[in-house]
This record gives C-alpha cells, sequence and structure tokens, in this order.
C-alpha cells in the first residue's frame, strides 16, 4: 500500500498536468448573455471526463467508489491551482457537493458503487427533487406521493427549483409514502431516472434570462424498490443530510466541488472589471468600495475553513453550516450592491449587442436575492443558528405531530 | 496554564467596577507595580525570540498574544499591552539592520521601562509613511526631532517613544527617551475609560544615531508594527464581544415581555442568528490574520487589513444591537456594555479605519502580480 501523497506534492503535480491538459480561463471573454446553455453542459462533462483522465476527478470521494480518497487540503490545493482554469463548475452543485456525498452518507453500497463512480467519470449528473410548488420553506409539508406498486413504486405529483434538473440523468425525489403519519415521517427518497415515461422537465425563465431552474410533473412514473435512498419512511434522514450538504455547499464548505466557481450559466457582475472599464479604478470612493468586496471575499473564505473545521472537529454541531449560508447570501448581495453603485449609468444602457462587463452589474442586481433564497432561505438558516446553535425557543407549528391528511392547507 | 493565569490576575487587579469608576473620575494611567507584574507573567516577551531573552509557550508568538489580548479584552483591561508589543515588535524586526537596540528589549520585557508608538500626528489621518514631525541630521550624527505627535498611547507612562520622523533618506523610526529635554506631554480625553492617549511635541530634542530603529525608509519594519497592532486590536475586541454576546444571549432567555422569553420572539432570534454568524466570522479572520502574521506569510498584510476592516465594523454592529436588545438599561453608566463599546469604538478608530484599510486592500490588490485573475479568484470564492 503506497502512503498518501503529500499535500504539496499533489499540487505540483496538479500544477503540472492543468497547464499541460486543461483550457485556461479567458477573464476578458464577452459576457455571456444567459440562456440556452445545453452546450455548457456538454462542456461540463467533457472537462469532468478530462479530470477523471488525468486523475484529479473526485479528489475527496472514497477510492472504493471512484475518488481519489484524498483530503480536503488536497482539494483545497487543486482549487488553488485550478482557479485560471475552465472547471466544470456546472456539476459541483447539486451533483457532487449535494447529490453524491449524501449518496455517500445514506446511499446503498450499489447506489454508490453505480452513480458516484458515474457521476466522478463525468456520465452522470444528478439534481434535487425536494421543493413543491406550494411548498416554500416549509419542505417537508410536501404533497408529491408514492404509491406501492408490487416490488415498486409509483409516484404522482409536482417538483419546482430543481436546478439544472434538464441535463441530469438522476433526480432525488421526496415523495410521501405514508399520509397517515406526522409529515416527517411519512416520507421516503428515491433515485429517479429523469428520463423515467411520466416525468415532464420543464424549463423555468428567470428574471435574468436564465434557464437553468426547473419544474417537473409526475404522472404515475414507476420505479423500483432498489431506488429508495435510505429506508423507507425515513425519508427525512436523507432530505436532511441532503439539506447539510446544501447548506455547506451553497455557504462554500463542501470538499466535493472542483474548485469554488461561478458556473457560467448566469450573469455575475465583477466590480472590478466594471471599476476599470468605467475609468473609476483611481476614484478613492470606488477604492474604498472594492476593498470592501475583498475584505469581505477573505472574510468569507476564513470563516469557511473555521466552520468547516470546527465541525469536522466536534467543536461546532453540523447545524453551524448555515453559519456560512447565511454569510455567503451577505456577501453575494453586499458584491452585487457594490457592482451597481460602481456601474453607475452603465448598469441601466448596456452595449448594443448585450450589456457587457458593465450593464450586466444591472441584469445581476435583479436576482439578488437569489443567494438569500436558493438552498433554503436566510430565514430558516436564521432559524436553525437561534435554535439549534443558540438554543432559543423553536417557532411554534400548529401541524407538529398531526398526521398529514388532517393538516390544514391553504387555499392557495 | 498562562491564559488562566492572565484571567485571574486581570479579574483580581482590574475588575470591570475598577474601570467603570462609579465615582466618574478621569482614568490617570494603570499602576505601574501592576504592569511590572504583567510582565513577569510573560505578556512582553511573547514576540521576542529566545536568543534576545524572550519566549512563548506554543512557537507563535502572534498566536499567543493574540489569545492573551482575547482575555484582555473579555475584561476591557487597561496595561500597555498594543503599544509596549507593538514597539517590541519593531525593535526585534529591526534587530540587526541597525543602532542595536538588546537593551532597551531587556527593559522592555521585565517591565521595567514602557513604550509606545508615537506614529498619529494632530489633525492628520493615519499615515505612518508620511510624517509630518521632522528628524534634522546634526553634525556629529544623531538628530534634531521637531514636531507634534497625538493618539499617542499611555503617553504619559511611557518611558520611551518610538516616533515616526521625516529625514532625506524617507521615514525613520527614533527611540526617544519621555525624559529627554524638549519633551513635552500633554493628556487626551479618551473615549476608553481604562486606557489614556496624549500628545507629545518635539522641541529641537537632540538624539543620537544610536537612538535609530532599523533604516531609514525601511518599510517593513513600520508594517510588522501595524500588523502586530491590528492583531492585538482585533483579538482585543473578539474577546469583547463574546463576552457581551453571551449576557446579552443569557438576557434574552431571562427577560420575558409579553408572557414570555424574548429569545422566544423570532424578530430577536433573526438579530442573534446575524450576531452569531458576524461573531464567527470575526473570529475566523482574527485567527487567520494572527497565524499569518506569527508565520510572516505573503498573505498577512491583507489578512490583517481584512481583520480590521470587518472587526472594526461588525464589532460595533453587534454590541449595538446588544444595546437595543437590552434597551434602556444598556445606555446606563452603571451597565458593562458602554465599557466594550468605549473599547471597540476606540479600537476600530486607531491604526487606520476600516475605510483606510479597504483603500489599502483596493492597492495591496493592485500590487500584487495578476492582480485581475488573483482578485477574479476571491469573487469567485464568495459566489454561490
Amino acid at each position: 500500500m503506497s502512503p498518501t501523497e503529500s499535500v504539496e506534492a499533489f499540487r505540483s503535480r496538479a500544477r503540472s498536468w492543468l497547464a499541460a491538459a486543461m483550457p485556461r480561463l479567458d477573464h476578458d471573454a464577452p459576457q455571456r448573455l444567459p440562456g440556452d446553455d445545453d452546450e455548457l453542459w456538454l462542456r461540463a462533462r467533457e472537462l469532468q471526463q478530462k479530470l477523471y483522465a488525468g486523475g484529479f476527478a473526485g479528489i475527496c470521494f472514497p477510492k472504493e467508489y471512484g475518488g481519489l480518497g484524498l483530503s480536503r487540503a488536497h482539494q483545497e490545493a487543486f482549487t488553488e491551482e485550478s482557479a485560471d482554469y475552465e472547471m466544470p463548475f456546472l456539476l459541483n452543485t447539486p451533483t457532487f457537493s449535494i447529490c453524491c456525498a449524501t449518496l455517500l452518507d445514506l446511499g446503498t453500497e450499489e447506489q454508490k458503487r453505480t452513480h458516484i463512480a458515474a457521476a466522478i467519470r463525468g456520465e452522470q449528473a444528478l439534481v434535487q427533487f425536494l421543493s413543491e410548488p406550494s411548498g416554500g420553506s416549509d419542505l417537508a409539508g410536501l404533497l408529491t406521493r408514492a404509491e406501492r406498486d408490487g416490488d415498486g413504486w409509483v409516484i404522482n405529483g409536482a417538483k419546482t427549483w430543481s436546478t439544472s434538473a434538464y441535463a441530469a440523468d438522476y433526480g432525488l425525489c421526496l415523495a410521501r409514502t405514508d399520509p397517515e403519519q406526522p409529515k416527517h415521517q411519512g416520507l421516503t427518497m428515491f433515485l429517479v431516472p429523469t428520463k423515467a415515461p411520466g416525468l415532464t422537465v420543464n424549463r423555468i425563465r428567470m428574471v435574468d434570462g436564465s434557464t437553468e431552474f426547473c419544474e417537473e410533473f409526475f404522472d404515475n412514473v414507476r420505479v423500483d424498490a432498489s431506488a429508495v435512498v435510505g429506508r423507507v419512511g425515513e425519508g427525512w434522514t436523507v432530505a436532511s443530510r441532503q439539506l447539510f450538504h446544501e447548506r455547506n455547499a451553497v455557504g462554500g464548505g463542501s470538499p466535493y466541488v472542483s474548485g469554488h466557481g461561478i458556473p457560467p450559466t448566469r450573469p455575475v457582475g465583477n466590480p472590478f472589471t466594471i471599476a476599470r472599464l468605467t475609468g473609476r479604478a483611481d476614484d478613492p470612493a470606488v477604492r474604498t468600495l472594492l476593498g470592501d468586496v475583498i475584505a469581505r471575499s477573505i472574510v468569507d473564505s476564513r470563516l469557511v475553513a473555521r466552520v468547516s473545521a470546527g465541525i469536522a472537529e466536534g467543536h461546532l454541531p453540523p447545524p453551524a453550516s448555515s453559519l456560512l449560508r447565511l454569510f455567503h447570501a451577505e456577501c453575494a448581495q453586499n458584491r452585487e450592491d457594490i457592482a451597481l453603485r460602481i456601474a453607475g449609468a452603465g448598469a441601466a444602457v448596456g452595449e448594443a449587442s448585450g450589456p457587457g462587463h458593465v450593464g450586466v452589474a444591472g441584469l445581476a442586481y435583479l436576482s439578488r436575492q437569489t443567494a438569500s433564497l436558493g438552498g433554503g432561505s436566510t430565514e430558516i438558516s436564521r432559524n436553525i443558528i437561534s435554535e439549534r446553535l443558540l438554543g432559543m425557543p423553536r417557532e411554534y407549528a400548529p401541524d407538529r405531530g398531526i398526521p398529514f391528511n388532517r393538516i390544514k392547507r391553504g387555499t392557495r | 496554564m498562562f491564559l488562566a493565569t492572565a484571567k485571574e490576575f486581570l479579574a483580581k487587579e482590574y475588575p470591570l467596577d475598577r474601570i467603570r469608576r462609579p465615582d466618574g473620575g478621569e482614568f490617570a494611567g494603570f499602576d505601574r507595580a501592576w504592569w511590572t507584574s504583567a510582565a513577569d507573567l510573560g505578556w512582553t516577551a511573547l514576540l521576542v525570540p529566545e536568543e534576545l531573552g524572550g519566549g512563548t509557550i506554543s512557537d507563535d508568538g502572534t498566536r499567543d498574544l493574540a489569545l492573551l489580548a482575547e482575555q484582555l479584552g473579555a475584561g476591557v483591561a487597561p496595561g500597555a499591552l498594543l503599544p509596549t508589543n507593538v514597539v517590541l515588535a519593531g525593535l526585534v524586526a529591526a534587530h540587526g539592520t541597525g543602532p542595536d537596540h538588546t537593551d532597551t528589549i531587556g527593559s522592555l520585557m521585565s517591565g521595567e521601562s514602557i513604550a509606545t508608538w508615537a506614529v498619529y500626528e494632530p489633525g492628520a489621518p493615519w499615515s505612518p509613511h508620511r510624517p509630518g514631525v521632522t528628524a534634522t541630521p546634526v553634525d556629529g550624527g544623531g538628530f534634531r526631532i521637531d514636531g507634534t505627535k497625538d493618539r499617542v498611547e499611555a503617553a504619559s507612562q511611557a518611558d520611551l517613544l518610538l516616533v515616526t520622523a521625516a529625514t532625506p533618506d524617507g521615514t525613520v523610526q527614533i527611540l526617544v527617551p519621555a525624559t529627554a529635554e524638549g519633551v513635552a506631554v500633554a493628556p487626551q480625553w479618551s473615549l476608553d475609560l481604562a486606557r489614556a492617549f496624549g500628545t507629545v511635541r518635539f522641541d529641537g530634542v537632540r538624539v543620537d544615531a544610536g537612538a535609530v530603529v532599523g533604516r531609514p525608509g525601511d518599510a517593513d519594519v513600520i508594517e510588522r508594527q501595524l500588523q502586530t497592532a491590528l492583531v492585538v486590536q482585533c483579538a482585543e475586541v473578539c474577546g469583547g464581544l463574546t463576552t457581551m454576546f453571551d449576557t446579552t444571549v443569557q438576557w434574552a432567555f431571562d427577560r420575558y415581555s409579553f408572557g414570555r422569553p424574548i429569545a422566544s420572539y423570532q424578530a430577536l432570534k433573526h438579530r442573534f442568528a446575524d450576531m452569531r454568524t458576524w461573531l464567527e466570522a470575526c473570529r475566523a479572520i482574527t485567527e487567520a490574520a494572527a497565524a499569518a502574521v506569527g508565520q510572516r506569510t505573503d498573505e498577512a498584510p491583507q489578512l490583517v487589513s481584512a481583520a480590521k476592516v470587518f472587526v472594526g465594523e461588525r464589532a460595533l454592529r453587534i454590541l449595538q444591537d446588544c444595546v437595543q436588545i437590552h434597551g434602556g438599561i444598556g445606555v446606563t453608566w452603571e451597565h458593562d456594555l458602554h465599557l466594550f463599546l468605549r473599547r471597540a469604538t476606540v479600537d476600530q478608530s486607531l491604526y487606520g479605519t476600516p475605510d483606510d484599510h479597504r483603500r489599502r486592500l483596493a492597492d495591496l490588490a493592485d500590487a500584487a502580480e495578476h492582480a485581475e485573475s488573483a482578485v477574479s479568484a476571491a469573487l469567485r470564492e464568495a459566489a454561490p
């Protein structure tokens, strides 16, 4: 058995491999207009296959499931080295950081060997079918149901806000299997093929023109018994694990990613580029704003390091990942606000053919709240922090402990 | 052990009631004998290497200094921890590059003498590299110093002043005895009840060439002093924040309004969640800054400035929220909150304001090779 490669040796091997094998990023490339992004998905799979072929895929996943079985420090070294290269960020979340991470914790041996390994090879993308049109933050109040049918199950209902479902192969779908139980207890998690007969996936157009979110309709979708993740009736345990990984991923704390990059599907205002292009890079007021973006980004990365280590070493309970989720949202909002301020009138009107690097600040500002909504709202994060970290009394919930089919629901 | 001793020593000698002074009298300075005992406990040896007689329990004196500062901050302690250690950081950084100050290092470590950094000037913002005080070379070596410094911490109690001054060869730092002819110290009103500041006038003060610390124009020594000051400030503010945040959480459980503890109101729970998050972030960046300064990494300048920007401002928001949640009693003289708010406000204001450090971060990013890509990487880090 060979000893584990040192982080520094791994870093220098990654550096030479990246230079030889991966395409460099072009920071001055024209800002992409959001919209149809199928080619970006093909590109992400291609890049993932390159990582796999080069021996740099799935750094923190165990070897038996196709990963490298290395430490977070190895992943961080790779993240730093790969910062100037094109990377398959589209596969980061939810495929690796949420779905594969959850399967690793709670999936069957067969699910781990099949799906985690395929994702690492760049042959499979996974998504989450959690939220529902009537649900909002009350995730466990979901209505999609799965009924036994011989050895398998039949699923009916609707899901929404599924990031990139159109480009995925499988979805982790939470469904109600026992409406006689209180809302958290009668649930089961299924791994559903997105191309299953009866499953319709539509893309949702967002304010910035992007279409990465989807809604799904389940019309008698059949799955085998082997599709159950965890135990029947214990879907909430699996979902909670998913939500933990999601908060961690959204907060930048997941080790199961190919670097902390922004997928190119969404417009992002870069305050530094905007300051340069508007000729304001030397204005002391603008420099103060730019310094603020830098300071927060540094603080954010140190917070991720501290909280991740705290959770790993047991000084902090897992709900502490909500600290990351909340702070990350604040940083993202601040960055959009500052980009907008620096862009000035340039945020209102772009170039002839599109918003350009300056106008994109306006477009990105329209979806400013995304960072505070995706991955569970920041209000829920605040409840988790106050209730589970500070031990404050829980919010009153009239549906607690009541069989789901007797819970009062609104008319909308 | 080191920290437990420090904590016990502080609680015994300087409880909050002694700092608050119910009589409302002026703070004239800390007790000299007490400071000598503090020096005996190792408070001044942390940044000094063993070959110069110093030493620390771990191998990282800056980290230990930060932990100690946190303890002091938790009780708004007086003393010369920041000024003396900042001067020691400068003397150690300059050691071997200019006149020898081994004896001074020894007397500061023993507590026999106290030193402070005279770097601010009346009416001027934080600008350590553009002193108005002049050090004019005189015949036979040595300098004549003229001008005024202000916001000099512990000026009335300091035996030695490390003065930044302009020479024809660039900014120089000179150790001036407070008793030298031509030096006049006057006290300044201080927001912090446990910390005294003063103005120091230099009127044709003569020093010999051996008073110079390092070499003229050497920005690295000043940078080292700044980094030390920022680590101490941020760490002590983290200590105070923790004390007051915990107090306020407890208050929220104990205080009932409309028949239930105020900790059960979502409006307050959400504010506590924000405060808890910011507190963790304050600790994270301070810890990272202390580690970078201790290990002298290339990131140290960025990390200390990021810490100053964040801790400097967030501490005040957290403390003001604590005041708000306490209600009217939060703005009374009897409550402890204002002691911490005073300290945090003073720490926020000195050695560069958060805005000064924001601009410094922008400058550092420009100076970095591949600034654009370094910053892009920072942005990617910050995005979901």
